[in-house]
């Protein structure tokens, strides 16, 4: 059996060693905190043109989170490179050969990445929440208050598991350009549109997306969002069982497939 | 050692390799033959592992390749040029995979220094001409310093220059006692490499014989004629008891004689001859009819059943001694035919 730890520095290897790695990554970053930052000045602002509901609910957490809907495309882009370039490239028959424990290679991989991307989800969502609270001023909060540490920690947690989700996918579709094809407008438009379709909203509000960033939330219908039948953390458990069905299903087409 | 075992692979209704059983054995080089799409890329790919055969074993040592303990150190191979990460350097893709298999970095350094590309290990790969992806890929084929090395086409894409240093480092690593296996679809290309040949065709076993044993079977020498007083010739020749045969273009063929014989008879019946000369059919045209009849035997009746290989003496065609001796006569004129190669099979 090939060693878990060699294939692990491997894995670590070829995602340093690419340049995509780097731009999708700092992209991510950027885009999250800068748009996060310009909505939050924007927001405090213009806070009186608010509609009485959204002031009511105003919350000043998932305003500064207001870049991810953005930034998430990037970690998005990551995701499928990170697993895609291994078929788009040819290398997944040098890659085999090399580690044939079929399991081993993509958990290892998506371990690897999956890590990374979380550490700058994290990254992300600290310096995006605590630039925000900056500039909404005395309309801020800060990490003390209750269950604004469970909302940066899980809009840190949300950029990760959406760059996992789509490794998955990417596994079970072996193509990069198909993955982000269906991944991006997936995720940008027809999530968001739907959400907003009465009846579609029921079904749309258990899609990975959807579930998962209701743990960016503090305030419960957070800027006049509808009220939804689960709460942060069972929200966030649901895109993780998500992430957890892509992942299994790219590696039981991975186990399976020719190469 | 390589041991396939009934190794079958279909496609939907398509066999692509039909109960294919054989050994690549070690300290020789094994040429692995058939026409493009014989099957010979598939078969190679299920060695590794890389397609499930439908049915049938693979054996590497004994073992299927997935309990190999980080198999580059037993096996290393060359499957196509396009099997890197364009965007990462050749220094960093070996890097990557000397990392899974535990093999020092130092090692990296090595290979890549073995095949001539020390001067752009930090280029991206994607640069790379074909014949510099050739060379990383054997580079990485190298790298766990196997005792096994399988290269699918291992020439294609590389210079005249970068063909000869591909055969040197095939032979001189079967003559450290490595087991090399290595696929063509180029007789010409095996008979100057391989000591050992296993031919398939539509995926079925047609030959697994040593290469000596093969040239043998096929030599058949003979010598051609021309002269300006044709029927004359002919006479002379069947009053003597030489069976000769005349072919399109106006030259006769006598088998089983030497030229001294015939250059002597005619000058003492004063025939003038235009030409006289030693020839033997290339072993390329017995490869092709070999090939092609399994090709007319599937056209007729359905697969499945077994049936003898066409007997590769029938073909009538041979080529000879000189297949082993870089520099003789032989080759050349092997090369000469490479431009026509079995395009119809």
């Amino acid at each position: 059996m090939a060693s878990v730890p060699a294939v692990l520095n491997s894995e670590w290897t070829k995602i340093r060693t690419v340049s995509s790695t780097t731009w999708t990554l700092i992209c991510a970053f950027a885009v999250t905190v800068a748009m996060g930052a310009g909505v939050s000045a924007l927001v405090n602002g213009t806070f009186d043109d608010l509609s009485e509901t959204e002031q009511l609910t105003f919350d000043p957490t998932l305003v500064s989170f207001s870049g991810t809907v953005l930034g998430q495309l990037a970690m998005i882009v990551f995701g499928v490179l990170v697993v895609g370039t291994e078929y788009s490239s040819g290398m997944i028959r040098t890659s085999l050969a090399a580690v044939p424990q079929r399991g081993t290679l993509l958990f290892s991989k998506i371990a690897v990445a999956g890590v990374l991307a979380l550490l700058v989800g994290l990254l992300t969502s600290f310096v995006s929440f605590f630039l925000g609270q900056a500039l909404l001023g005395d309309r801020g909060t800060d990490l003390g208050a209750e269950n604004v540490l469970r909302a940066v920690v899980g809009a840190g947690l949300y950029m990760g598991l959406i760059a996992i989700f789509s490794m998955g996918v990417t596994a079970m579709l072996r193509s990069s350009m198909l993955s982000m094809g269906i991944l991006i407008p997936f995720f940008l438009l027809i999530s968001n549109i739907l959400a907003a379709v009465p009846y579609a909203k029921d079904v749309i509000r258990y899609f990975p997306d959807q579930a998962g960033s209701k743990i960016m939330q503090v305030v419960p219908e957070a800027m006049g969002s509808d009220p939804s039948p689960y709460g942060p953390w069972a929200g966030l458990g649901i895109m993780v069982a998500w992430v957890v069905a892509a992942v299994l299903g790219g590696y039981l087409v991975l186990k399976n497939r020719d190469a | 050692m390589i041991e396939l075992e009934g190794l079958t692979k279909r496609f939907g209704s398509k066999v692509a390799v039909d109960h294919l059983t054989c050994q690549v054995r070690p300290g020789m080089v094994t040429g692995f033959l058939g026409p493009n799409g014989a099957g010979k890329s598939t078969t190679m790919r299920m060695m590794l592992d890389l397609d499930n055969p439908t049915s049938g074993t693979v054996r590497i040592d004994g073992k299927p390749y997935h309990e190999l303990q980080e198999p580059l150190k037993y096996i290393g191979a060359l499957l196509d040029a396009k099997s890197m990460n364009g965007g990462r350097s050749a220094y960093n893709n070996l890097l990557c995979l000397a990392q899974s298999n535990r093999i020092p970095k130092s090692r990296v350094d090595e290979v890549l220094d073995t095949v001539g590309l020390s001067a752009v290990a930090k280029k991206k790969s994607k640069g790379f001409s074909l014949g510099m992806g050739q060379r990383l890929g054997i580079a990485s084929a190298l790298l766990g310093d196997p005792e096994i090395l399988m290269f699918d086409e291992p020439v294609n894409g590389l210079d005249p220059e970068g063909i000869h240093w591909i055969r040197n480092l095939m032979k001189a690593l079967a003559a450290d006692g490595r087991t090399i296996f290595v696929s063509s679809h180029l007789m010409s290309e095996m008979a100057l490499t391989a000591d050992h040949l296993i031919v398939i065709g539509q995926g079925k076993l047609l030959a697994d014989t040593s290469m000596a044993d093969f040239i043998h079977e096929n030599s058949r020498s003979y010598v051609r004629l021309r002269s300006p007083q044709q029927e004359r010739l002919r006479d002379v020749l069947h009053e003597e008891g030489f069976t000769a045969v005349e072919t399109d273009g106006g030259t006769l063929e006598i088998d089983g004689a030497t030229t001294e014989e015939l250059g002597e008879l005619a000058a003492r019946h004063q025939v003038v001859l235009h030409e006289l000369s030693s020839q033997r059919a290339s072993l390329e045209e017995a490869f092709m009819q070999m090939t092609a009849g399994s090709v007319e035997y599937h056209a007729h009746s359905g697969p499945g059943e077994a049936e003898p290989p066409p007997t590769a003496g029938a073909a009538g065609a041979g080529w000879g001694e000189g297949w082993n001796k870089p520099g003789s006569a032989a080759p050349q004129s092997v090369e000469g035919t490479t431009g026509t190669e079995n395009k119809g099979a």
